[in-house]
């Protein structure tokens, strides 16, 4: 960085930040200072509390112990609305925005110009319509919010925490849905912002990206402080170190344990053969081919179609072209249902909304799957269900050791365990996991990496969705790369394949390959 | 795209072929010009409702003399201009996403509330305010339900509906008449412009009510808020939006206009009455559902649920007209217009998605 | 709370049991009716036949049981059926309208046939409700609204806008007959408590209901067939209000399409929310729904024996309703958890300076 580091009087000190949830620790006494005129890089893997500062910050959470001082006052939030008033407003990571609203009434909302006490349309159609110039964004202000891409309402966004006078934005994960322009954009309103004086926090998975535009981050590991560093002072690897931690022996351990090297398939048949699979408004038509004991990488940003890839596969969705041969037989798999009876099993990457029944235990959570396809009328012996559970809960060591637990009072780690063990014990032949390792802590995803790979030795082929690159390098064999809904390009494996391959593959569209 | 809220929120998005870039929007003059023609998707139930009416209209027109007379529209809005305001109630709590149970009940509790103090002797000036408050303060009392202690909104407005209607027999289990000069004379004045036109008092108190609904609606942070809720409660609150209150005062409005509705339904019968209102509440959902506002909350207009009521109120008269037709038709093509409102909604709900 | 907390007394797992509320209400209820009414729960047998207060208020609670037991299985899927008052009405219509035309209004054929009709007609309706909400995906509230406005409207066109009255001896059985000492009704509501409880606790129906309710996006990823046993939980539910509205029209004998089963789809979701069952679907009790119809129908009573205009009725249900979801509203519980917990915190943060 050339630009000198801000320093200065912090706009925002966190202290001794603590939140606990049912269970979960969620923040252990973690600090932080922001200053005026910096962009500061929130960073951390999944599940390291970097959302859950920010909500502390903003008031959505109440904090259990610690202080927040805004401006030189303590202060604390009763909500997102107290927050902006006293000049920080966020943009969250999904697009918290009204869809049935115009893109003029999203930006604008609650701080609507008034004339006589009434909404004065014209002048709050013009307003927002200056801030969307701000960002250099040509829509128009009266169209409906739910017209625009998932980028675009992003940059909405943006432009509503602008609105107010604010000295404070913060940025939670507002580049996952962006292509490469758009981030480009966007950095360059966060530039104009910072030379304005606002402190910006940012969050995001990028590496690439925190090290281009942030002056300083902290760093978060498991809810606790790893430190405050200067960027140009901490090299890359480092921090990837300081982020991953002590769990580093036992990455390069599994790295090691890991038979990834494509062996040659000529003369084998695929598991799963889908050609020309596709579905209008979701995901280009593809060809992918799963061979048995293989594991298949997805590579791709937030919405480059690797979830609708895996939803079609599983029979979530409904492909309207193209066909799937399942162990060279035609498969039409119109529901999760039909997939099932094909011995494919999908864990998908809503953990809360398509795989946890909270409130129901362990127990039924696990033989749901297998309950469903033997149907209502034969209920299984119970014998057998204990088997079953008792089996799974030990092999991937579920917590609570209480198979009458219900599950929505588990962590996130173990209920991805309970939701594997109920793909499991259906005994699949093909497992597709849509981001099985997303926010969940760093031992249980050695734990679902470690076992990935070790149900491929045995044969099972998988479909591995991560959002994190070095996981999916970690554990494919193969990897297919997706971009703007569409495969661009399959690679094959191997020691030389870098992060950086595959980023290029993506960035580029695998037009170059 | 969509306009509403869809059943799932947590499914992925759909840019579709939706350009990705701002560039692509700023397409020429021709563009801009067709999207200046293409109308509004919200408005599309709302122009349903309206061609309605209008067939109904052109139907009853072409089928019976008088039909289309001053006298039959005037009547139109007399007789159902309680329901206007009950429906206008109604709109800000299902625009919310959420359910008002109790308005028959409400409304039957300040008809004889308003009867039984007017026989006591209490001067009209001080009742008719009272049991309009009466509305209130039920409304109150079912948004801190609802929203403190987080009790289902047809659960609180059905212990609402429940509670009025006890108090209501607590009262009196008899018709008591109106006689109170005042109320009577405010109740029988009316204003004819030329031979069949007329509006009453109650039609200017619907008409009032309906006017400052839409201003609320459409021209404070208040009514944005409640459009703000129906698209997403959990947006409107990370937004920084009064969700706590706007939600608990969405109830306060509708028992407020139930006070009212009770008020008007006590000029149109010169009476109060326990029985009043029965499955009121049901019509005045009907009515809101047939105006083009959907119950998942989000999308509507107040303008839409007063053609609702007018619809209600056609088919009512149409049915009178026939003469031959018996009463209870009235239900069975109310029935049947609710079930084709609710499969075009869900029709444009799936087609957005 | 990781912190180790003692053993939960007894006491405290009794009142935290979900149906412990709902069951100090029933029995203050039968508490306030035996202080009014010594006799309340006494019974005597005459003819063979047992009478009493509780006698009574069992046959006057089958039909509400009947239909709060298919609401309970239509709300753990999150769903409602409005119609089912509608649905009584229109049932009890078919059969009398049947057995008043036909040529031998007291055979046992002819009278077996009317509730034949009616039961399948009952069955088309729910099967209707449960089209619209699993196969179009209107919501529950509003598609079962439909048949709600349009069904008593229906009933009067089968009876024509009267009250048809019949005479009917085998068909008066199922209201007010007797078997074994008991009522008939007890006898076909009781059955088919134990009929349901059957189906959903000894095979998966239950578990898989409530999977569907908690989560329906999960279960049909996990090969739930959601679409199918929300269709059927609706079919069921309106062939039991179709077998409610028979025991109610028989005990009247006759089919008033106005007023018969009035406001009972009410009644029955009160029985099933106080009974626990969240209206947000999951979870479901029978028993609890059980507590919540004899609570119902004992307030009913109870008005009357106490001398109260049974129109006060819905004042006392309001009072039950409020206080009963009042105690199980997460709010209050977060409350009094919260306060326990400070509580702790209080004294660890003692511990810790002294």
């Amino acid at each position: 960085m050339s630009t000198p580091v801000p320093e200065g009087r912090p706009v925002v000190e966190m202290s001794g930040i603590s939140i606990e949830f049912p269970g979960v620790k969620a923040l252990d006494g973690v600090d932080l200072t922001l200053r005026p005129g910096e962009i500061h890089a929130l960073m951390g893997e999944n599940g390291a509390g970097k959302s859950t500062m920010i909500k502390a910050l903003t008031g959505v959470y109440s904090i259990d112990s610690g202080t927040i001082v805004v401006d030189g006052s303590p202060h604390t939030f009763s909500g997102p609305g107290a927050a902006q008033q006293a000049g920080v407003s966020t943009v969250y990571q999904e697009v918290n925005l009204c869809e049935n609203l115009s893109v003029a009434e999203n930006i604008m909302l609650g701080h609507e110009p008034r004339r006589g006490g009434a909404i004065n349309w014209r002048a709050t159609r013009r307003r927002a319509g200056e801030m969307l110039a701000r960002l250099n964004l040509d829509i128009d202000p009266a169209s409906s919010l739910a017209s625009h891409s998932l980028a675009i309402q992003q940059l909405v966004a943006i432009c509503r925490a602008l609105v107010i006078d604010c000295k404070v934005l913060i940025l939670d994960e507002p580049t996952s849905s962006l292509d490469a322009d758009e981030v480009a954009q966007l950095f360059e309103v966060m530039r104009r912002l910072k030379d304005d004086g606002v402190a910006i926090l940012f969050v995001s998975h990028f590496l690439e990206q925190v090290y281009a535009i942030s002056d300083r981050m902290t760093v978060l590991r498991n809810g606790r402080l790893v430190g405050e560093y200067r960027t140009d002072e901490l090299p890359r690897l480092e921090l990837v170190s300081k982020m991953i931690g002590a769990s580093l022996d036992e990455l390069s351990e599994l790295e090691q344990t890991t038979e990834r090297i494509a062996h040659d398939r000529s003369g084998e048949e695929p598991f799963i053969q889908a050609v020309g699979l596709g579905r209008k408004g979701s995901i280009q038509p593809f060809d992918l081919d799963i061979y048995p004991g293989e594991v298949v990488g997805l590579a791709g940003l937030l919405g480059s179609g690797r979830t609708e890839m895996a939803r079609l596969l599983a029979g979530a969705d409904r492909a309207d072209s193209g066909q799937t041969t399942v162990s060279g037989r035609l498969a039409r798999l119109r529901t999760p249902r039909a997939a099932m009876q094909r011995n494919i099993a999908f864990s998908s990457e809503h953990r809360k909304a398509e795989g946890v029944v909270g409130d129901l235990t362990i127990r039924e959570n696990i033989v749901l799957g297998l309950q469903a396809d033997r149907g209502w009328a034969r209920r299984m012996p119970r014998r057998q269900v204990d088997e079953i559970v008792e089996k799974y809960m030990t092999a991937l060591s579920i917590r609570p050791n209480n198979p009458d637990a219900l599950l929505r009072n588990l962590s996130g780690g173990n209920q991805q365990k309970v939701l594997l063990a109920r793909w499991l014990a259906t005994a699949p032949e093909l497992l597709i996991l849509d981001e099985p390792t997303r926010g969940i802590d760093v031992g249980a995803k050695a734990e679902i990496q470690k076992l990935v790979a070790q149900l491929a030795s045995q044969g099972m082929s998988v479909l591995f969705i991560s959002a994190e690159l070095d996981e999916v390098l970690r554990l494919s064999h193969r990897i297919a790369v997706m971009r703007d809904r569409v495969k661009v390009a399959e690679i094959t494996n191997s020691d030389d394949v870098t992060v950086e391959n595959v980023v290029e593959l993506i960035a580029s569209g695998g037009t170059d390959s | 795209m969509s306009t509403v809220k869809t059943p799932t929120p947590t499914s992925p998005r759909e840019p579709g072929n939706k350009p990705r870039t701002a560039g692509g929007m700023s397409a020429g003059m021709p563009v801009r010009f067709a999207s200046r023609i293409r109308v509004d998707r919200r408005y599309l139930p709302v122009i349903g409702t309206l061609v309605v009416l209008a067939l109904m209209l052109i139907i009853g027109g072409s089928r019976y003399e008088n039909f289309l007379s001053g006298r039959v529209i005037s009547n139109l809005f007399i007789n159902n201009s309680f329901l206007i305001v009950l429906a206008v109630g109604m709109t800000f709590v299902i625009l919310t996403g959420g359910i008002d149970l109790s308005v028959g009940s409400v409304v039957a509790l300040s008809g004889i509330s308003a009867a039984s103090l007017l026989q006591s002797g209490w001067p009209a000036a001080v009742v008719i305010p009272l049991v309009v408050l009466i509305g209130t303060v039920i409304g109150l009392v079912v948004g801190i339900m609802v929203h403190v202690f987080e009790i289902q909104p047809f659960i609180a407005t059905l212990a609402a509906m429940f509670l009025a209607r006890g108090l209501c027999y607590v009262i009196s289990l008899q018709s008591i008449p109106i006689n109170d000069d005042t109320f009577v004379s405010i109740a029988s004045w009316k204003q004819q412009f030329g031979e069949e036109w007329r509006i009453t008092t109650s039609v200017v108190i619907a008409l009032v009510v309906v006017a400052i609904a839409f201003y609320m609606l459409h021209y404070t942070q208040f009514g944005r808020t409640v459009y703000a809720i129906g698209g997403g409660e959990q947006s409107a609150m990370l937004m920084g939006l009064p969700v706590a209150r706007t939600k608990v005062l969405v109830y306060v409005v509708s028992g407020t206009c139930a006070g009212i509705g009770g008020l008007l339904f006590a000029m149109f019968s010169r009476s109060g009455y326990s029985l009043t209102g029965v499955g009121m509440e049901l019509d005045a959902i009907a009515a809101v559902v047939i105006g083009g506002t959907i119950l998942t909350g989000g999308t509507g207009f107040v303008l839409g649920s007063v053609l609702g009521v007018l619809v209600l109120g056609l088919i009512q008269t149409i049915i009178t007209f026939e003469g031959t037709l018996s009463s209870w038709w009235t239900k069975i093509v109310i029935g049947g217009l609710l079930l084709v409102f609710v499969i075009l909604q869900r029709v444009l709900v799936v087609r957005r998605r | 709370m990781s912190t180790a907390a003692p053993a939960t007394p007894t006491w405290q797992r009794v009142t935290q049991h979900r149906l412990f509320w709902p069951v100090v209400a029933l029995v203050a209820l039968f508490v306030a009716n035996t202080i009014a009414n010594p006799g309340f729960l006494s019974l005597r047998l005459q003819d063979g036949h047992l009478f009493g207060a509780l006698i009574n208020l069992l046959r006057g609670g089958s039909p509400l049981l009947l239909i709060a037991l298919g609401m309970t299985l239509v709300i753990a899927t999150r769903g409602i059926d409005l119609s089912v008052g509608a649905v009584v009405a229109i049932s009890g219509a078919v059969a009398l309208s049947f057995i008043a035309s036909s040529s031998d209004p007291s055979s046992v054929t002819t009278v077996l046939v009317a509730i034949g009709i009616a039961l399948a007609l009952s069955l088309v309706l729910g099967v209707w409700n449960g089209f619209l909400v699993s196969v179009v995906g209107i919501q529950p509230i509003i598609a079962t609204l439909v048949l709600m406005t349009a069904g008593r409207g229906v009933a009067m066109l089968i009876t024509g806008g009267q009250i048809t009255t019949v005479n009917s001896a085998p068909f008066k059985t199922l209201g007010s007959g007797f078997w074994l000492g008991l009522p008939v009704a007890v006898f076909v509501a009781g059955g088919v408590f134990a009929l349901v409880a059957f189906l959903t606790r000894r095979t998966a129906l239950g578990m898989l209901i409530e999977s569907v309710g908690i989560n329906p996006e999960a279960s049909r990823l996990a090969g739930v067939k959601s679409r199918s046993i929300i269709w059927t939980v609706y079919a069921v539910c309106g062939l039991f209000a179709g077998l409610g509205g028979l025991i109610i029209s028989s005990n009247v004998m006759a089919a008033d399409a106005n007023n018969a089963g009035l406001f009972i789809e009410l009644d029955a979701i009160l029985a099933v929310v106080i009974g626990g069952t969240s209206l947000s679907g999951g979870k479901f009790s029978l028993a609890g729904t059980l507590v919540g119809v004899l609570i119902i129908q004992t307030l009913t009573v109870t008005v009357t024996m106490l001398g109260i205009s049974p129109s006060v009725t819905p004042l006392f249900k309001a009072i039950v309703v409020i206080a009963v979801c009042l105690a199980q509203s997460p709010k209050i519980r977060d409350a009094v958890a919260a306060r326990r917990r400070r509580a702790a915190r209080t004294s660890q943060a003692a511990e810790v300076a002294a």
